[in-house]
């Protein structure tokens, strides 16, 4: 069996008793003292989690804007720089390949982070599509260069209410300038970093990308700070879930389209041709078979992913995606995939939970409300 | 008398009784409790099987029965409150059952040989 990857921060981890558990590849910590207390801090204070398995991959060329709209949903066409936009890359189907965040630097270079499980898979597609026609050019193909930093680059993100504090005074990193989904280039220590504002937790925060000796230093100021939890991957995907954040694996797939995530406000059919469009274009115009809901369970029992959703004869019309007993909202909830017919908010549902069929309501799937700075 | 099995189900016996909880090892393991889904009085329950399930924040695990028997009792407050199990999981059983065949009792471990058991990893 192939090894897992180690983060720069592994042996941290190890050494402050953190549970460590196999994630895209990667031995990551799934929690240091407790989910609950990590979320809780998130949402009400501050914590870290060392994302270091995220990928990257810099895009740079006289066609650089051309070939990033050509595989990414979202335009970056009208972005300006240091600006950071969320969208995905779809497949000839309207499937996805992957969501991901694109930093754009000019209209020459752009980051592009994508997840930690689809590095692979990422990096073959997109080399591939590097040899599709450049539309504006037929015959030709992108000038462009492709570089995969993920090796390379390491990454934090600190989450919370106290994180612009925490970042400015413990990292000494001047943050209060960037709005949300901004980013500059700055300086650590005198190493070159980069700093957005973006997360996934539905709270304000940063994630700062660098060198691994640098984002180690910065892990361990933060703390001896004092001020800023540790946290893993378990409190990470509960603050995404109860805020309705898509995670690819369950939310998102190869055949799962935008129409059907709800996410075609990051697909846009108007801008230059691209990879997927027709495709998503025609099902948002006649209708997606499946839509992505939030359902709600009376009872306290946990939904999870793959649990079958049953209309009320008994009928599995659907799948949860994401479930659980909700930390900050203090119920049963789960994302689900299910048949379009039964999506209408306030359509009763069943989940089937080990031996017993559970009644659920279709609920809107943004749980709790996102506290961006923006 | 006290008896544990391999995945960390007790078994505390009182005369033809047995009352069935999770050992306080399983519950570090498993962290916040935030579920427990048990049988209906009445169930039969065979040694070895799953009876329900105990749910933390981040998985289901599976109950499975140390004995066999009919549930003549679930504890009720943890309905309420699941989280009795990570304050001890001891005292607060899952479900009480009249033993069928004590015997089964052979199969398991006492205290000591459990709590090697646990120190082995």
């Amino acid at each position: 069996m192939e090894e897992n990857k180690k983060t720069c921060l592994y042996d941290r981890h190890v050494a402050q008793g953190a549970l460590m558990s196999p994630f895209g590849g990667f031995d990551m910590p799934i929690q240091y003292r407790g989910i609950i207390e990590e979320h809780n801090a998130v949402r009400n204070a501050c914590g870290v989690f060392d994302v270091s398995h995220m990928g990257e991959v810099i895009v740079t060329g006289r066609d650089a804007t051309r070939f990033v709209n050509y595989i990414f949903s979202n335009d970056v066409t009208p972005a300006s720089a240091g600006q950071c936009l969320y969208g995905m890359m779809l497949n000839a189907d309207g499937g996805v390949v992957d969501d991901l965040l694109v930093y754009k630097f000019s209209e020459t270079k752009y980051l592009l982070v994508i997840n930690a499980s689809n590095i692979a898979k990422d990096e073959a597609w997109i080399e591939e599509r590097m040899n599709d026609d450049n539309p504006d050019t037929p015959g030709h193909p992108f000038r462009v260069d492709v570089e995969m930093v993920s090796d390379v680059t390491s990454e934090l993100a600190v989450q919370g209410p106290e994180a612009e504090k925490v970042v400015g005074e413990v990292l000494g990193i001047g943050c209060s300038d960037l709005t949300f989904y901004t980013f500059k280039e700055t300086t650590f220590k005198g190493h070159d970093i980069l700093i957005s504002r973006t997360g996934y937790t539905g709270e304000d925060g940063f994630e700062i990308y660098g060198a691994d000796g640098d984002i180690v230093a910065m892990w361990d100021l933060l703390m001896e700070s004092g001020r800023c939890e540790p946290c893993g991957l378990g409190c990470r995907d509960t603050l995404r879930f109860e805020v309705g954040l898509p995670l690819y694996g369950d939310e998102l797939a190869d055949d799962i389209t935008p129409v059907e995530a709800c996410l075609t406000m990051f697909v846009k059919l108007d801008k230059a041709p691209f990879m997927g469009r027709d495709k998503v274009a025609a099902q948002k115009a006649a209708g997606a078979p499946r839509k992505l809901v939030g359902i709600e369970l009376a009872d306290r029992a946990v939904p999870r992913h793959g649990y079958e959703v049953l209309d009320t004869d008994g009928e599995v019309v659907g799948h949860v995606t994401t479930g659980y007993q909700s930390i900050s909202v203090g119920k049963s909830i789960a994302m689900a995939l299910v048949d379009s017919r039964y999506a209408a908010l306030g359509t009763p549902l069943g989940v089937r939970i080990r031996r017993k069929v559970f009644p659920c309501v279709v609920v809107g799937k943004k749980f709790y409300k996102k506290s961006y700075k923006k | 008398m006290i008896r544990f099995s391999e995945s960390h189900e007790y078994v505390r016996v009182e005369g033809e009784y047995g009352f069935i909880g999770v050992s306080d090892y399983a519950q570090k393991q498993l962290g916040n409790v935030v579920y427990v889904d048990m049988p209906e009085p009445g169930d039969e329950l065979e040694q070895g099987e799953d009876f329900g399930a105990i749910e933390s924040v981040k998985a289901a695990s599976d109950l499975i029965a140390p004995v066999s028997g009919e549930v003549v009792e679930i504890n009720e407050a943890l309905a309420d409150n699941p989280r009795l199990v990570n304050q001890d999981a001891m005292a607060n059983w899952i479900v009480k059952v009249k033993l069928s065949d004590p015997g089964e009792l052979d199969n398991l471990m006492d205290e000591a040989a459990y709590e090697a058991f646990c120190n082995k990893g």
